[in-house]
């Protein structure tokens, strides 16, 4: 899979654009965010003035700040949690599948129970426990529990991946030289199976961004940071709708969704440029 | 020796598949309900003796009851409030919401369980029928002849599948429940009924529009997964050797795509039915809170909101059950309709 396949790709093209402006906009938060997203000295719910590009909150804070702000948490959450899941999966799917043996039927057998386990309301549960629901949790362990419940599916994938690659003559060939065993998944299966880790990426990152969205959403992640969930819990709470302030409730929301496609879109391009099937010829 | 679950189950007999995919599903079953009696103990300062404690009006004997009941006793060891736990679930004793003393868990689930199951049913399988339908078209319109102008559909479709895929339920139904609910007054704007609503014709109404919205929700968010899985498996087998040859024995175009491709391609969709649903009942859980839907969901969401413990892993159980029951018929199914597997010893 090289970069250009992917750019070739329409879908993928797309998908990167819109990461890539989310990412720009979450890099340049200072710089381009007109007011702090805490400042809560403006008139509360203002409507879209060119003060305030999307009106103000009820807390009297600037929408567009929050949302700029917001993105910066949103994203680096979203990103950072779809990488742990992929940690997750290394030890989980491409490590077990290679290894084999009893290991291999052990971490199999956690796989599936975790697969049949409901993901999100596993996810509530966990978190009622570790965070309490008063919204005072902490960012980490949401990002933790998040990665605890969704790493399943794709090391199911990438375990039957790593199976077919494990006694293909070159793994034969690093394993008779004598490299360990980590080195050899590392260095000979990741690579080869590299497309499909970077699709897992992104599904998982769009698992998380929408897991972590609904926990801030129902106050169970911590209200007092700026995300685009959190945003959503304050125009819920401060009810927005029928302030006539519905702007505060569209835009975090319009955000997830675009971010959450272009994840999609990347990882289905990614799959399709992964898997010949796929492919048109 | 290395061989293990999933290599080995198309070649196995149906009966040893069904009793291996019986194993994991005890196995998560009792998973479950070990985290759910692990998790309240492995907390700082105990959670449910603080809680128990704020309960008004308990007296001291009552509390002493409901400690038990949740397996809190301290006369016991760990292992004894554990096994203790175990036989209380086994026997279908969930204890007694916290909030709603002296309601048990086990009536409030009663209650609540047929409406997630009718609206959170109707939608899945709506969704399911719908996308499966849209993604089969899409692909064999983009597999066969014609170029561009048949890949059309399949252009316009996988974005729009990934867009749903990745709306919030709980944003979109928040949505709808302002400008259709709300401002157009179309659909009442939350609950699963009017209360105090008559029986009869009326009565099955007000119920119906009350699901109209968040099976709508339901739907949307879950029909681009559908789309997409059933897109890919059916391209998939549209590459495979007998769907050429079928074609190239000139068979016409409706026998390929329904007899030989898809029926071929709703095999691997139907083995993903297991975290689709997972995902289904997850998304209902949202869905429900933000419609005020009074199925389990909305209950889950009353009992972490008040802390309401026992409430709160009743229903993670019997969400779990319901979704381990619907895989292991699923998997049941899947023998029937994958002829495969029922071969003795054969590939």
């Amino acid at each position: 899979m090289s970069v250009r396949a992917v750019l070739s790709n329409p879908r993928a093209l797309v998908g990167a654009s819109i990461l890539g402006f989310f990412i720009v906009i979450a890099l340049l938060a200072p710089v381009i965010s007109p007011y702090s997203p805490n400042d809560i000295n403006f008139l509360v719910g203002l409507g879209p003035s060119w003060k305030h590009w999307l009106g103000t909150t009820e807390g009297g804070q600037d929408i567009l700040s929050q949302l700029i702000w917001g993105t910066r948490t949103s994203v680096s959450v979203g990103l950072l949690t779809g990488a742990l899941i992929c940690l997750v999966q290394l030890v989980m799917g491409v490590f077990a599948g290679y290894v084999g043996g009893l290991t291999d039927t052990a971490f199999a057998m956690v796989t599936n129970v975790f697969l049949v386990l409901p993901a999100l309301p596993l996810l509530i549960v966990l978190s009622a426990y570790l965070q309490g629901s008063g919204g005072s949790g902490s960012t980490l362990v949401l990002i933790g529990v998040i990665a605890i419940t969704g790493w399943a599916w794709g090391a199911r994938v990438l375990r039957s991946q790593s199976i077919a690659l494990r006694n293909r003559p070159f793994v034969e060939a690093a394993r008779i030289s004598g490299e360990g065993r980590w080195h050899i998944v590392l260095s000979h299966i990741v690579p080869n199976m590299l497309g499909i880790m970077v699709a897992n990426f992104f599904g998982a990152a769009l698992f998380a961004v929408l897991a972590e969205a609904g926990l801030e959403f129902i106050g169970l992640g911590n209200i007092n940071t700026v995300t685009w969930g959190t945003m959503l819990y304050w125009a819920q709470n401060d009810e927005a709708t029928l302030m006539g302030l519905w702007l505060w409730l569209l835009v975090p929301g319009l955000c997830i969704l675009l971010f959450g496609t272009a994840l999609g879109l990347l990882n289905f391009a990614i799959d399709e440029i992964a898997n010949p099937n796929l492919r048109r010829d | 020796m290395s061989c293990s679950l999933n290599e080995r189950l198309p070649k196995g007999r149906s009966l040893r598949y069904l009793s291996r995919r019986f194993a994991v599903l005890a196995l998560t079953l009792w998973f479950a309900v070990t985290v759910n009696f692990a998790l309240p103990r492995l907390m700082p300062g105990d959670p449910v003796q603080t809680k128990l404690a704020t309960i008004p009006g308990i007296s001291p004997l009552a509390r002493r009851a409901l400690e038990r009941q949740f397996g809190l006793d301290t006369h016991q060891s760990i292992v004894g409030q554990y096994f203790s736990y175990l036989g209380q679930i086994l026997t279908g004793n969930l204890g007694r919401s916290f909030t709603y003393y002296p309601t048990t868990v086990s009536s409030m689930i009663r209650q609540s369980l047929p409406w997630t199951l009718g609206m959170v049913g109707f939608a899945t399988l709506l969704a399911a029928a719908l996308g499966c339908s849209l993604g089969m078209v899409a692909a064999w319109r983009r597999g066969s002849a014609g170029g561009n102008r048949n890949a059309r559909l399949d252009t316009f479709l996988v974005p729009l599948g990934v867009m749903f895929g990745a709306t919030p339920p709980f944003w979109l139904g928040t949505l709808l429940v302002y400008f259709v609910a709300f401002k157009l007054g179309w659909f009442p704007i939350g609950g699963s009924r009017t209360p105090g609503a008559a029986g009869g014709l009326s009565g099955t109404v007000d119920v119906l529009k009350h699901a109209v919205l968040p099976a709508f929700t339901l739907t949307l968010v879950s029909l681009g997964g559908w789309v997409l899985l059933m897109r890919n498996s059916m391209l998939t087998v549209l590459n495979e050797d007998f769907v050429k040859f079928a074609r190239a024995k000139g068979l016409s175009n409706r026998t390929v795509a329904f007899r030989y491709a898809a029926r071929n391609a709703i095999l691997p969709v139907f083995t993903q039915f297991a975290m689709a649903l997972g995902i289904v009942v997850g998304g209902q859980v949202f869905i429900e809170i933000v419609f005020s839907y009074q199925g389990i969901g909305y209950w889950l969401l009353q009992g972490v909101l008040n802390e309401d413990y026992p409430l709160m892993q009743g229903i993670f159980l019997i969400i779990t059950v319901t979704l381990l029951v619907a895989n292991f018929l699923a998997d049941a199914l899947y023998v029937l309709v994958d002829p495969r597997l029922r071969v003795e010893g054969g590939k």
